[in-house]
């Protein structure tokens, strides 16, 4: 039987040109290894503002505080604003704080979004069932964590930071531990964040090991601990959030009879 | 000889040509004696379908010692099979079980369209070698031999990464299609030596915007390297990157701008 190979050329187009070279730190961000470059440095950043913020939240714990005669959250939330008064006027460090922070995301979210656009394109599906060998659920799931990360940080500026939506009835500006409190012993608000903060954490698992790849942060002296490292910072986060929100829904810290 | 024999179902892709459908189609392998390759198997099995007058299924092979990259066909839903640092060539019938049913698909990757059946154009792979997957040297007499010195380290991490056979495994692997580990592997083997040191950056920066031309990008599953049959580390992509982002600011810096 003579089986013919159909000619072809020999060599195969490339299925996107290259792109136009724009001038320094924009060309790095042209290219996919220089957007997972970005996306592990504001990954880094993220996860930093993450970990503080829950230390932060940590306080509702220490809850009343008699010689200042307010919550010790409400205490710590105007000391974020009062940050190097009479430097900066009230506030205004951490608005600049937070424009870092919001930089941080949507370049984040825009290499993500590019990537995965990127990575579609040049996938083609296999038609029997693949079997995955190294590929886990954190890093399967990244885009789904990611997306369910984003909607759930709407929801949660809406409860707790703007006091619209589906915040509690008596929201009051700068009262911190009551809206907290207000919010989560609403089993259904609770429900949400726990599944953001699993969501979250799932996020940062493979976010952290894959950050020190993308950066080439590699030495194999030392890379028996990033997995160890992603796993453990990945763990604090659920571990200290999931304290809190349980602590409150179960009613372990609550108000304080006195206020 | 082994007396031992399988008796296996396959489901193999068959396919035309480039531009035709294809589907799975079944065929009985049955008397396979166990200390067959995987390859031999297919041959069995292609004898049988030319006895009966039909075409024989088509499948890359030429070195069947685990030394060239041509081989490599996706079985059970994995790149070179169930075995580990194994290419489909080395891959052994005894590794089954009588009565299996092995499902046997080409590469899949936009960049490797199928040509026929189980074979498929890898030539992309190519195209990122010749933008930098060399070095310039001199012509003319040998240098006398440990005129260089290489430490042992970087001579080993060098070797460790030439291990590459450039087979595509990892690209056939990964969920996203990128051709991470192939080019970083091909880009270590000489940023790492002295030799490669005048073109490291230029290489680099070449080759990572070829790659991109045709393939994914990197989300760092670890599939590749799970595949590899060379077991090519993924510490080589991260040094990769690394390379990268020096190229990015070195090569403009080199070209005086
Ligand atoms: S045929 Fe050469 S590596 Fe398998």
């Amino acid at each position: 039987m003579a089986t013919t190979t159909p000619s072809r050329n020999s060599t195969s187009p490339p299925m996107r040109p290259k792109p136009k070279q724009l001038p320094f730190p924009l060309s790095l961000y042209q290219t996919a290894v220089g957007k997972k470059w970005v996306m592990a440095l504001t990954g880094l950043g993220l996860v930093g503002f993450v970990v503080f913020h829950m230390l932060g939240n940590l306080k509702v714990f220490i809850g009343w505080v008699p010689e200042e005669g307010a919550y010790d959250l409400d205490i710590y939330g105007e000391f974020l604003r009062e940050l190097l008064v009479p430097l900066f006027p009230h506030g205004v460090l951490l608005w600049i704080l937070r424009l870092g922070l919001i930089t941080m995301f949507a370049l984040h979210i825009h290499s993500a979004y590019s990537l995965t656009r990127l990575n579609s394109a040049s996938n083609q599906p296999y038609a029997a069932k693949r079997d995955w060998i190294a590929a886990n659920f954190a890093s399967r799931s990244m885009r789904w964590t990611g997306v369910i990360t984003l909607l759930y940080i709407v929801f949660h500026l809406a409860d707790l930071t703007w006091g619209v939506g589906p915040a509690y009835s008596d929201w009051e500006y700068g009262r911190v531990h009551e809206n907290l409190v207000g919010s989560l012993v609403r089993p259904a608000a609770a429900i949400i964040y726990i599944i953001a903060v699993v969501a979250l954490s799932i996020h940062i698992f493979h976010g952290i090991w894959s950050m020190f790849q993308s950066l080439g942060w590699s030495n194999p002296n030392y890379d028996w601990m990033r997995r160890g490292l992603s796993m453990g910072i990945a763990a604090l986060i659920l571990v200290g959030n999931l304290t809190i929100i349980l602590s409150i829904w179960t009613g372990a810290v609550g108000l304080e009879a006195g206020q | 000889m082994s007396e031992e024999t399988l008796n296996l179902k396959l489901r193999i892709w068959r396919q035309d040509g480039p531009s035709s459908k294809g589907g799975f189609a079944e065929y009985p392998a049955n008397n396979i004696p166990t200390d067959a390759s995987f390859l031999e198997m297919l041959d069995v099995v292609n004898e049988q379908l030319i006895e009966q007058g039909e075409v024989p299924v088509e499948f890359p092979h030429d070195c069947r010692e685990g030394i060239c990259g041509t081989c490599g066909v996706m079985i059970n839903g994995r790149a070179h099979g169930q075995e580990k640092a194994t290419a489909t060539c080395q891959l052994h019938m005894r590794k089954f079980t009588d009565g299996d049913t092995i499902e046997i698909e080409p590469w899949r990757a936009a960049a490797f369209p199928v040509v026929k059946d189980l074979v498929v154009d890898r030539s992309a792979l190519d195209r990122v070698i010749e933008v930098g997957g060399f070095i310039s040297a001199p012509t003319g007499s040998a240098p006398d031999a440990n005129e260089m010195l290489i430490p042992k380290d970087v001579a080993e991490s060098s070797m460790d990464a030439a291990a590459c056979i450039g087979c595509g495994a990892c690209v056939a692997a990964c969920p996203n299609s990128a051709g991470q580990l192939f080019t970083s592997a091909k880009i270590w083997h000489l940023n790492a030596m002295p030799q490669g040191q005048a073109e490291r950056y230029k290489r680099t920066e070449e080759m990572v915007e070829t790659m991109e031309q045709y393939f994914g990008s990197c989300t760092n599953h670890g599939e590749c390297s799970e595949a590899c049959p060379k077991e090519i580390s993924l510490d080589f992509i991260a040094y990769m990157n690394r390379d990268y982002v020096k190229s990015k600011v070195k090569n403009r810096r080199l070209a005086g701008q």
